[in-house]
């Protein structure tokens, strides 16, 4: 029995159906796999976006707000001492918010006050030092001085004019001027115009697409409870989780009627902001794996049945002279040829079916990448699925051939 | 008929059994497509879902544009209302009802000082938010328009508050301290969630409901913090105590409109409130209102997850392979029998007996699947709760669901059956006498 195609070919020829639906699941499942685990790398990818800050060492803390009559500023003062003096605290500060928190406070910008419609929405960073806090680079420039910051609440009501400087992130600072230095230039919020003195080289902002992640602009307003921030801490690398619950305590001693409503470390951010993506990619994960595995069945099923069906075909052939390894070659080969069939007509499906998801939902193009992987697994996998049966095949007995 | 099916019955159910390897190949291969189709069809049937069904439909938002022409961010049609012009329709009352409402926050004090005060979610509304939206009363009842023009300190709490707080028993009467102000409870909701959040999505889409309820006077006259989404222009500003003066929007406003006239009539007076007020000059801006529908605000917002959509389409194709696989195996085992059903061609089954026989074989096949398949998505709906977001919270499955999976299935398993039954059917009864 040689290892000749051209008789296989014509065996398949006899079970034209069943084979046929035998490529088309695997053609299938190619389609599927392929542009499942494009979706799953591509979600990974998502969930490692940079943050640009100092992830181990921030934790953040709100409080609910005081009640009347009490003086604001003072008191965001005496609690950012009282937190500045807990043991592992390195630094402390105001800020209305964190990379990929969600809490995303956004502002129009313009380039200029003839301009109708900003130019671009841009999330904003507020709170004192808000970028050395966090550990965000410096790129180009200098930081906004501590004698630039203003209260943001003296700003907004107009008791104190407003600091004329911001810094954005390389990004922005690529968006809103391409191809020049940032630094110098100025643009406005509202109806009033920032001068830029410094550019951070990563802020990722608390919400956004890829696109629009790392675009963000960090204020000179020194934020207070009231205006909706929280406080954040820095600590040393790892103990943020641990100073986090003394800070906590510490806070709720100055005011016993303040509540803390939230008391996160910048891990558990990340990690409840990329809930939703991690979820799919376990869940695509899982599908995969049960497609492959239902199709590893079908194989079996398949395979199992034309054996049957051939017990007296191949005791003829094990008569005439063909060895055991000459039967389980011949299975081996024919799922071989129809894993193939299956692959490449798989293959076209898969980019028929990632330009639908293109069209349909935020995809990039698939990679070819994908195309010799998904390729390997199903001749592996249907090599696999058929060695058993293939070996009940090979145990047939040459005396079958008198059988029947 | 009866005695011939259950005579397919019973042959089916022999046939099955003789080889058991291929049968659970099939129903694992069913279960697996339908397990996964389910699970994801759970998760955006509950996404989807109509927060008020069979009152929705007469719901509406009014949106009119209040800005001035210098306004520096282009979000057009708004949809949340200063406080001067939600004051001003809420107080015209032209609709069956209309609320004007905002989130907010309220720390609450227990009676027990050695219990922490915690901090709920608030609504501060007006009196036709219960009667509009149908939020059905355990005890007592809402309050009326005369509380919210005399700022009663009065609330309506939910039954999770109230087992809090009271153990469940009827509050009704008793008082509570929010902040630094003691409310009088006139009303203990049931157990209500509408989902998703639409009258305020801006304090998430699929926030659970607030668990205490107070005149939006009252709320602003005692300084209850606000929460939600705020749209500003020209010189507003976010300073609280300028809120209802400034050119900010951060109010929801519903309407209930009962029928077609009814909302053409309320349209036309929301374009005449808008004329006057741009010939007053508070409106700079000449565009037309309009009225949104819950389901039009919803598709508008995109309320439901791409990533559920996504989810439903892949678990589609993978329903597809299944059956692929299923329609394979099938034919597979119905021609294995070939000679069998030779055997009965030639005793005088006609093919339409046989035909029947093999479809009945099918549907026990996608029956039995249905079963192992809601036991998956059961697990599968299980892992979808296990992710922290709370949308996937919702993800439990309902009668309709269950019914619609043993549905699918068995018709699935028949679909997948027709084509190899119909093969099978066209083995001669001759041949196979002849080869045995």
């Amino acid at each position: 029995m040689r290892l000749d195609i051209a008789p296989i070919l014509s065996a398949l020829r006899r079970h034209r159906i069943t084979s046929t639906l035998l490529v088309l699941q695997i053609a299938l499942t190619c389609a599927i796999v392929c542009n499942a685990v494009f979706l799953v790398s591509d979600r990974l990818h998502w969930m490692h976006t940079p943050s640009g800050i100092d992830e181990d060492r921030i934790a953040a803390i709100r409080l609910s707000v005081p009640g009347k009559g009490v003086d604001i500023h003072s008191r965001a003062e005496t609690d950012l001492a009282t937190l500045r003096a807990l043991p592992g605290v390195e630094a402390a500060s105001t800020i209305n918010s964190l990379p990929f928190s969600g809490r995303s406070w956004t502002t129009g910008i313009r380039l200029d006050l003839s301009e109708k419609v900003p130019r671009a929405d841009m999330a904003q960073y507020y709170g004192e030092n808000a970028g050395q806090l966090l550990g965000a680079k410096l790129q180009e420039g200098r930081w906004i001085r501590p004698d630039e910051y203003a209260w943001i609440d003296d700003v907004a009501t107009k008791r104190v004019a407003s600091p004329h400087v911001l810094m954005l992130t390389e990004p922005a600072a690529r968006r809103l001027f391409p191809g020049k230095s940032a630094v110098g230039q100025v643009i406005y919020m509202g109806d009033e115009g920032y001068r830029v003195v410094g550019v951070v080289r990563w802020l990722a902002s608390a919400e956004g697409n890829r696109q629009t992640i790392g675009e963000a602009i960090l204020t000179p307003f020194r934020m207070v409870p009231t205006y909706g921030a929280g406080y954040v801490i820095r600590t040393a690398p790892g103990r943020a989780g641990e100073v986090l619950a003394a800070a906590a305590a510490a806070l709720k001693k100055v005011d016993p009627r303040r509540v803390v409503t939230e008391k996160t470390t910048f891990a558990e951010i990340r990690s409840d902001f990329f809930a939703s993506d991690r979820a799919l990619a376990a869940m695509l994960t899982g599908a995969c794996l049960v497609l492959l595995a239902i199709t590893a069945l079908g194989i079996v099923g398949l395979a199992s049945f034309w054996v049957a069906q051939r017990r007296r075909q191949i005791g003829v052939r094990r008569a005439l002279g063909a060895t055991r390894g000459d039967v389980l070659r011949y299975f081996q080969t024919e799922n071989f040829l129809l894993a193939t069939m299956g692959i490449a007509l798989g293959m076209v499906l898969a980019y028929a079916m990632n330009i639908m998801l293109m069209l349909h939902y935020e995809v990039p193009r698939l990679p070819w990448g994908y195309l010799p992987v998904a390729a390997l697994t199903l001749w592996l996998l249907g090599q696999a699925a058929v060695l058993a049966p293939a070996l009940r095949a090979a145990a047939v007995p040459p005396v079958e051939a008198t059988r029947g | 008929m009866g005695t011939e099916f259950s005579y397919y019955l019973e042959m089916a159910v022999r046939s099955l059994r003789r080889n058991p390897v291929l049968t659970a190949l099939m129903v694992v291969a069913i279960a697996l497509g339908i397990g996964a189709c389910m699970t994801t069809l759970t998760a955006l049937h509950v996404l989807d879902g109509d927060p008020l069904p069979g009152r929705s439909g007469s719901i509406y938002m009014p949106r009119i544009e209040p800005r001035a022409s210098d306004a520096s961010n282009e979000v057009l049609r708004p949809d949340q209302l200063t406080w001067t012009d939600g004051m001003a329709l809420l107080h015209a009352a032209r609709a069956t009802h209309q609320a004007l409402m905002v989130g907010g926050e309220a720390t609450i004090r227990p009676g027990d000082p050695g219990v922490d005060p915690f901090i709920m979610p608030a609504r501060f509304t007006s009196a036709d938010f219960f009667p509009m939206f149908g939020a059905p009363f355990q005890f007592g009842q809402g309050w009326s328009a005369a509380d919210d023009e005399g700022r009663a300190h009065v609330a309506v709490i939910s039954d999770a508050l109230n087992a809090r707080l009271f153990g469940g028993a009827n509050s009704v009467g008793r008082s509570i301290q929010v902040n630094d102000t003691s409310l009088r409870i006139i009303g203990v909701l049931a157990p209500w969630r509408p989902v998703p959040h639409f009258y305020d999505l801006n304090t998430g889409a699929y926030a659970s409901p607030e668990d205490i309820y107070l005149p939006l006077t009252t709320a602003r006259a005692t300084q209850l913090p606000r929460a939600g989404g705020i749209q500003c222009w020209s010189t507003g500003s976010t300073e609280e105590a300028l809120m209802e003066s400034a050119p900010c929007a951060w109010l929801q406003f519903w309407v209930q409109l009962d029928s077609a006239d009814a909302v053409k009539a309320y349209l036309a007076y929301l374009n005449d409130y808008v004329h006057v007020q741009h010939a007053s000059g508070r409106f700079e801006l000449l565009k037309p209102a309009e009225l949104t529908s819950v389901k039009g605000l919803l598709d508008e917002k995109q309320v439901v997850p791409g990533d559920v959509r996504l989810q439903f389409w892949l678990a589609s194709a993978f329903f597809v392979v299944c059956l692929v696989n299923t329609v394979g195996l099938m034919l597979a085992k119905f021609l294995r029998r070939a000679g069998e059903l030779g055997v009965r061609r030639a005793l005088g089954a006609s093919r339409r007996h046989i035909f029947a026989q093999l479809l009945v074989e099918a549907a026990i096949v996608g029956l039995a699947g249905g079963v192992v398949g809601l036991g998956l998505a059961w697990a599968g709906l299980g892992l979808v709760r296990l992710n922290p977001n709370r949308s996937a919270q919702l993800a439990h499955m309902d009668i309709s669901m269950l019914l619609t999976t043993f549905v699918l299935s068995v018709v699935a398993a028949s679909l997948a059956g027709l084509f190899p039954a119909w093969r099978a059917c066209q083995v001669p009864p001759g041949l196979h006498l002849k080869s045995q």
